[in-house]
Parts: C-alpha cells; sequence; structure tokens
C-alpha cells in the first residue's frame, strides 16, 4: 500500500453504510406487519358477531404445548447464528436441526388442531364469521411458519452437504430476524384469538 | 479502491440479431433496462386506459347516447380506473425511481437486483390478469367479461351473488401480484437508498429524488400490505365461503370500505410523492439555482408520510361516522395541507429570482405548481365533511381527483419524461414538438377539467352511463369531451416526439441541462455499470463543485 493511500484512507472517515440484508428484510417485515394489523383487526371487529355456532369458547382450546414450541425456536435459533459466527459448525447444525424440529412440531400441532375442529367440532372457513377469521389469521401465520421452514430445511441439506461456511452468518442472521418476526406475530396472535377473543 | 481503472468499451450500434436483444431484455436485472421496461410498460396501459376514458367520454358527450351499453361504460370505468392507478401511474414511478436512483447516489444498481426484476414482472403479470379478464372472465358460468365493480370494489358488489363469473377474480389476483411486485420494489427502494450511497453521500447530501423516494418507499411497504390483505379477504370469501365482507352472516361492507381506504388514501400520496421529487429536482435546474429550503422539504415529505395514513376516511364521510369521527378525519386532511404548502413555496422561492429557462420540462413542472395548488384547494374543500356531504359521489370530486392524478402528477411525468429523455436515450427531444405537447395537452386539460367541476356542483352523479337533458349538464359534457380529444392529440405528438427524437434526434451529450446530479456526469445512455469510478461527494450538488472547483457547494453546506 502506498503512503497517498495510506494518508487519504486516514484523512476520511471510513465510509459504513447499513447491511442492506438487513434493511431490506426488517422492510419485509414491516410489510408483514401491516399485512397481519388488518387480520388482527378483522378478527377483534367480529369477535362475538357471528350469527351462528360454534364459539371460540366451545371448540377452541389453548395451544400450551406447541407455543412454548415455537417461542423457544427463537432461543435456538439464536444460538445457531451464534455458533456459526464462532465457526463451530457442528453446534450451528445441531441448533439449526433443533429449530427445524420445534418449528414442525409447531406446525403438526396447528394441523391437528385444525383437523379437530373440521371434522370433531365442525367448523370450517364458511360455517360462520368466527371460522373465517379464526382460519385466515391462524392460518396467515402457519403460511408463514411453512415458508420459514422451507428456508430452515433448504439450509439444513445445505449444512449437511457442507456448504455452509462462517461467512454465511449474516445471511443466517438476516432469516433469523424473519423467524423472530414470526414468533412475535404468534405471541399476539396467540392472546387474540385464544386469551381475548375465547 | 478509488484508484482502480477499468477500461471503457467504446458504445456502438448493436449488432446482434433481434432474438438476442430481446431475450437480454427479458432475463435483464440491470436498473436501467427494468426502468425502461416499467416505462414502456405504463406507457402502453396510458394509452390503453386512456381510450377507455375516451370511450366514457363519447358516450357522455350528449344525454341519452347509445355508444355503448351501460354494461361495457361500467366496464370501462372500472377498467380507467385500477388501469391508470395500478398498470400506469405506479409503474412509471417505479420506473423512474429504478432507473435514476443509483444513478443519483452513485451506486451501479439496486442493493436488490434480483428483485427489482422480479418486482417488475409481478407488476407485468398483474396487468395481463387484469386484461385477460376480457377473454376469460366469462369462466364456466358464462357471465361477466372484464371487472366492473368500480375500481374501489366496495362489498356486496364483489360478492357472487352480484358478480358472477370471474370478472372480480381477475380483478382481485391481478392487485395480489401487482401488489407483491410494488413491495418488492418498496422494499428495494428502501434499501438501495439506505445501503448503496456512494462515499461522502450523507442523507442530508442525497439529492431530493432520493430523499422522497425513500418516503415512498416506507409508505409503499405500509400501505400496499393492507390492499393485500384485504384482497387476501375477498378471495377467501369468494373462493372458500368466507364471510368477511358478507353482511348476512354478521360480516360488514364498512370494514372493507375501510381496509380500502387505508391503503387509498396513503397510495395518492405514493403517486404523488415521486411528482414532487421530479419537479424539486427540474424546477432548480431551470431556475440556475439550488433548491430552497432543503431540510424543510424533507421534513415536509416525512410529514406527508405520516399524516397520510390517518386521513383515509375522509373518503367515507357520506357513510356516516359519529362527530369525533368525522372532526377527526377532517382535522388531519386539513392538517395534510400544510406541509404540501411548505413545499409549494419552496419551489417559487427556488424560481424566485432565478434565471428561468422555459424549456418543455420546466414549462410542465410550472404546468403542475398552479394545478397542483388548484386541486389541493378543491381537495380542502372536499375534505371538509359538511361540503362532502353535498358533493361526495358528483362529477366534482372525479373533477377533484383528476386534478391532482393529471394535472399533478402526469403534468410532472412528462416534465421528468422531457428532462431524462436525453440521459435514457443519448438523443434530445424535438423542442417544438415538446411545446406542442404542453400546449395541446394543458388547453385540453383545462377545458375537460376545470369544466368537469361544474356538473358536479349541479348535481350530476358520477359513474352513470348517461343523463336526462335539461338539467343544464350538457353543454358542459361536451365541452369536457372536447377537451379530451385534446389531450389524446397531445399524448399523440408525445408519443410521436419520443419516437422520432430516438433515432432522428440531436445526440445529447453528458450533460444537456448543465445540471448538478450525479446521473448526468456519467454517459448517456450510461454504461452497465454506470460509473467507471465510484464517485465520492462532497455537497448536495457535486457536479456543481465539479465545473466550479474556484466556489464549490460544500464551503458552504
Amino acid at each position: 500500500m502506498s503512503s497517498a493511500a495510506y494518508t487519504r484512507t486516514t484523512a476520511e472517515p471510513a465510509w459504513i453504510l447499513p447491511s442492506r440484508g438487513r434493511v431490506g428484510m426488517f422492510s419485509l417485515i414491516g410489510a408483514e406487519c401491516a399485512i397481519f394489523t388488518i387480520f388482527v383487526v378483522a378478527y377483534i371487529f367480529y369477535i362475538g358477531k357471528s350469527v351462528a355456532g360454534p364459539t371460540p369458547r366451545d371448540v377452541l382450546e389453548l395451544p400450551i404445548f406447541s407455543t412454548i414450541c415455537l417461542l423457544s425456536s427463537s432461543l435456538t435459533i439464536h444460538l445457531a447464528v451464534g455458533a456459526l459466527r464462532r465457526a463451530s459448525m457442528s453446534a450451528f447444525g445441531l441448533w439449526w436441526f433443533v429449530t427445524m424440529a420445534l418449528g414442525t412440531i409447531f406446525l403438526v400441532s396447528t394441523g391437528r388442531e385444525w383437523h379437530h375442529l373440521i371434522y370433531d367440532k365442525g367448523l370450517t372457513v364458511s360455517t360462520n364469521l368466527f371460522g373465517t377469521t379464526y382460519y385466515s389469521l391462524v392460518g396467515l401465520h402457519a403460511f408463514h411458519v411453512t415458508v420459514g421452514l422451507l428456508l430452515i430445511a433448504l439450509a439444513m441439506i445445505f449444512t449437511l452437504f457442507g456448504k455452509v461456511e462462517p461467512e454465511h452468518s449474516e445471511r443466517a442472521e438476516v432469516f433469523s430476524l424473519y423467524w423472530h418476526f414470526v414468533d412475535v406475530v404468534w405471541v399476539i396472535v396467540f392472546t387474540v384469538v385464544y386469551v381475548i377473543g375465547r | 479502491m478509488s484508484s482502480e481503472t477499468i477500461a471503457l468499451s467504446t458504445v456502438g450500434p448493436d449488432a446482434r440479431p433481434i432474438g438476442e436483444r430481446l431475450h437480454d431484455w427479458i432475463v435483464t436485472v440491470d436498473h436501467k433496462k427494468l426502468g425502461i421496461l416499467y416505462i414502456l410498460y405504463a406507457l402502453f396501459f396510458l394509452v390503453v386506459a386512456g381510450i377507455e376514458a375516451i370511450i366514457m367520454r363519447i358516450q357522455l358527450i350528449v344525454p341519452h347516447n347509445h355508444f355503448v351499453s351501460p354494461q361495457i361504460f361500467n366496464r370501462m370505468m372500472t377498467m380507467h380506473g385500477t388501469t391508470m392507478i395500478f398498470f400506469m401511474v405506479m409503474p412509471i414511478l417505479f420506473g423512474f425511481g429504478t432507473y435514476l436512483i443509483p444513478l443519483m447516489i452513485g451506486a451501479r444498481d439496486m442493493a436488490f437486483p434480483r428483485l427489482n426484476a422480479f418486482s417488475f414482472w409481478m407488476t407485468a403479470f398483474g396487468g395481463l390478469l387484469l386484461y385477460f379478464s376480457f377473454i376469460g372472465g366469462n369462466g364456466l358460468y358464462g357471465a361477466g367479461t372484464a371487472p366492473d365493480v368500480g375500481w374501489w370494489a366496495y362489498a356486496p358488489l364483489t360478492a357472487r351473488a352480484f358478480s358472477p363469473g370471474h370478472s372480480t377474480d381477475f380483478w382481485t389476483l391481478a392487485l395480489l401480484a401487482s401488489g407483491v411486485g410494488s413491495i418488492g420494489a418498496g422494499v428495494n427502494f428502501i434499501a438501495t437508498i439506505l445501503c448503496m450511497r456512494c462515499p461522502g453521500m450523507t442523507l442530508g447530501k442525497m439529492p431530493l429524488l432520493a430523499w422522497l423516494n425513500l418516503v415512498v418507499g416506507g409508505m409503499v411497504i405500509f400501505c400496499i400490505s393492507p390492499l393485500t390483505a384485504a384482497q387476501i379477504m375477498l378471495c377467501i370469501d369468494r373462493y372458500l365461503g368466507g364471510h368477511f365482507f358478507d353482511t348476512q352472516a354478521g360480516g360488514s361492507a364498512v370494514l372493507w370500505m375501510h381496509f380500502f381506504w387505508i391503503f387509498g388514501h396513503p397510495e395518492v400520496y405514493i403517486l404523488v410523492v415521486p411528482a414532487f421529487a421530479f419537479v424539486s429536482e427540474i424546477v432548480p435546474v431551470f431556475s440556475r439555482k439550488p433548491i430552497f429550503g432543503y431540510p424543510i422539504m424533507v421534513a415536509a415529505t416525512i410529514a406527508i408520510g405520516f399524516i397520510s395514513f390517518s386521513v383515509w376516511a375522509h373518503h367515507m364521510f357520506t357513510v356516516g361516522m359519529s362527530s369525533y369521527g368525522n372532526s377527526f378525519f377532517v382535522f388531519t386532511t386539513v392538517a395534510i395541507a400544510v406541509p404540501t404548502g411548505i413545499k409549494i413555496f419552496n419551489w417559487l422561492g427556488t424560481m424566485w429570482g432565478g434565471k428561468i429557462q422555459l424549456r418543455v420540462p420546466m414549462l410542465f413542472c410550472i404546468g403542475f405548481l398552479f394545478q397542483f395548488l388548484i386541486a389541493g384547494l378543491t381537495g380542502i374543500m372536499l375534505g371538509t365533511a359538511p361540503f362532502n356531504w353535498q358533493l361526495s359521489g358528483s362529477y366534482f370530486v372525479v373533477a377533484h381527483f383528476h386534478y391532482v392524478i393529471v394535472g399533478g402528477i402526469v403534468f410532472a411525468l412528462f416534465g421528468a419524461f422531457y428532462y431524462w429523455y436525453p440521459k435514457m436515450s443519448g438523443r434530445m427531444y424535438n423542442e417544438t414538438l415538446g411545446k406542442w405537447h404542453f400546449w395541446l395537452f394543458i388547453i385540453g386539460f383545462h377545458l375537460t377539467f376545470d369544466f368537469m367541476h361544474i356538473p358536479g356542483i349541479l348535481g350530476m352523479p358520477r359513474r352513470i352511463y348517461t343523463y336526462e337533458p335539461g338539467r343544464g349538464w350538457e353543454i358542459w359534457n361536451l365541452i369536457v369531451t372536447i377537451g379530451a380529444f385534446f389531450q389524446a392529440a397531445g399524448i399523440l405528438v408525445f408519443v410521436v416526439n419520443l419516437l422520432w427524437s430516438l433515432r432522428k434526434g440531436e445526440p445529447a451529450g453528458n450533460d444537456p441541462w448543465d445540471a448538478w446530479t450525479l446521473e448526468w456526469s456519467t454517459s448517456s445512455p450510461p454504461p452497465d455499470y454506470d460509473f467507471a469510478v465510484t464517485p465520492v461527494v462532497r455537497s448536495r450538488r457535486p457536479l456543481w463543485d465539479l465545473k466550479h472547483p474556484e466556489d464549490p457547494d460544500w464551503k458552504y453546506e
């Protein structure tokens, strides 16, 4: 490095801009927040407005176990990203797999809940307003979990083939922002659907 | 890094076969090509939706006219509104943003080039879906062709019972697809502007166009998403038998109105803020002065961005709200006029004492200033609940929002076209034809939309396909229709000018306007990599600093 270039770098402060991955993901999360807000508003607006049964109190049970699974997956993905940054690949693979397993448990229990509601309780989208808003809101969230799980599974496959390197830690971190967002949305959906709405 | 040298490729005529060149355009992720694709796509729909407007105006030229049937009139009305908003003005603004933002902030591309291509093709696919309804809307029922529910598609018109066939489905899916594209574009704008600026370009030194598009990006992600959500609900209602907007099962038609207008009003500002951005770039250059009140312009834009999310129910005064609701929305509607007024004063302050050059871009900007002011004033009239109760749903409203969209946004857009045409094509447009376009269009505009207010005040409702003679509406409708033909003639001159200048125009050179922002420092049209060397800026007018080293701007900022 020549001395001229050296003086130039010391004379001007370093030009640091925010990471575009993080900014892009935060923007996307902003858009998703707006979508969920509309669905949550519709759910709250229609609480108790159904003209026919069944009501939430008749059919809904608190999904405590799956909620614990989903929320703890936020912690495990955080640990996974931390492990990737430290370049401890086995720890990354382990935590990433646990995250995937926890997310899958959540999705399976949502599926079981829906099966129970549809076949045992006779509640579908077209039954009443509760059915319409419930399946829409919970379904929209489950759709986001599914998209997240597909991406996690893709990264898991790459990990198994040894294609994931510590320099990918920022991408994993950007993805973890999305996963945290999905978890936060579940806290709101849980509160609205299973606590306030029941 | 700054000492890297790049061999400049000589720009010559592209000798490759046409198929290969077209393939380049289809698979491109380059922001300039995608920008031009957006613009061409939008120009096509400008002509299509313009023809739909002409059909409506011919139908209304005399009472009891039989040019088209009421059913066709409803389709024309719906398609004209939907196309102009979603497939003309929005794509054209995204096109200019996509083309100009990286050039203006000294970057080589957008933050996410592939997302950029995805956004464009989603938007294009949306437009295709909407127009496919003319063929496919029949469905298996053999009922309905193009959507005919109006551009805001109030429930229960969209319910299966009132809208059989697939016409409304095409409308919903088209807006869903293009909405996804718009959200992608919004995310890309924000990430590009925040993360791709060249060294030295702090937020306070960005060109106003970049600042205003940053605000637009934020508004897009927060206001298009509610529309997307509402369209998903409508799909659930229509396909899965849901009851969101089904009043017989306890659903609410008013909820759709709220959801639509939570999108609908910020949308107006999504359309107009990029127009502000064009004017903020063009007026200083043709007044030979830096923009007056740069920080205030930024602050006013951000204020507009925030307030625009709290004014939506002024579209619903006649639906019926509590007096508190009415008062709140009257207050916010009047409040948003304050930052908008500040902007008008700043542009006037920029022109004040400047050496004004009345080239075509500047003519359009002056037209914008005058017309946007009047549009704002009728907006305040309509934003006042008692006045709104009298005139809501009349031609006065139609005249008002066309004053905003045509008199404001489209005039600024034409200004932008003429201003950046030399940069995009490498050739100058024809100044005489440009002036013909301006005068034909402004005469047509005022004939149409000035006189459209009057039948509104006389009680003519919007969206009627014909009317009774003897109510004093005939002469005004005649004038309005004649004006529409003047506008069409202006557009024709514009298209001829674009095509003619593309082949025969004078070579423009890098900087035909002696302008100050970075896009004029590179060749016209810019090379694939935009800048051979990443520029370093020290002020808001980097090219001024370059041309006037004895008196640079950075000494004073």
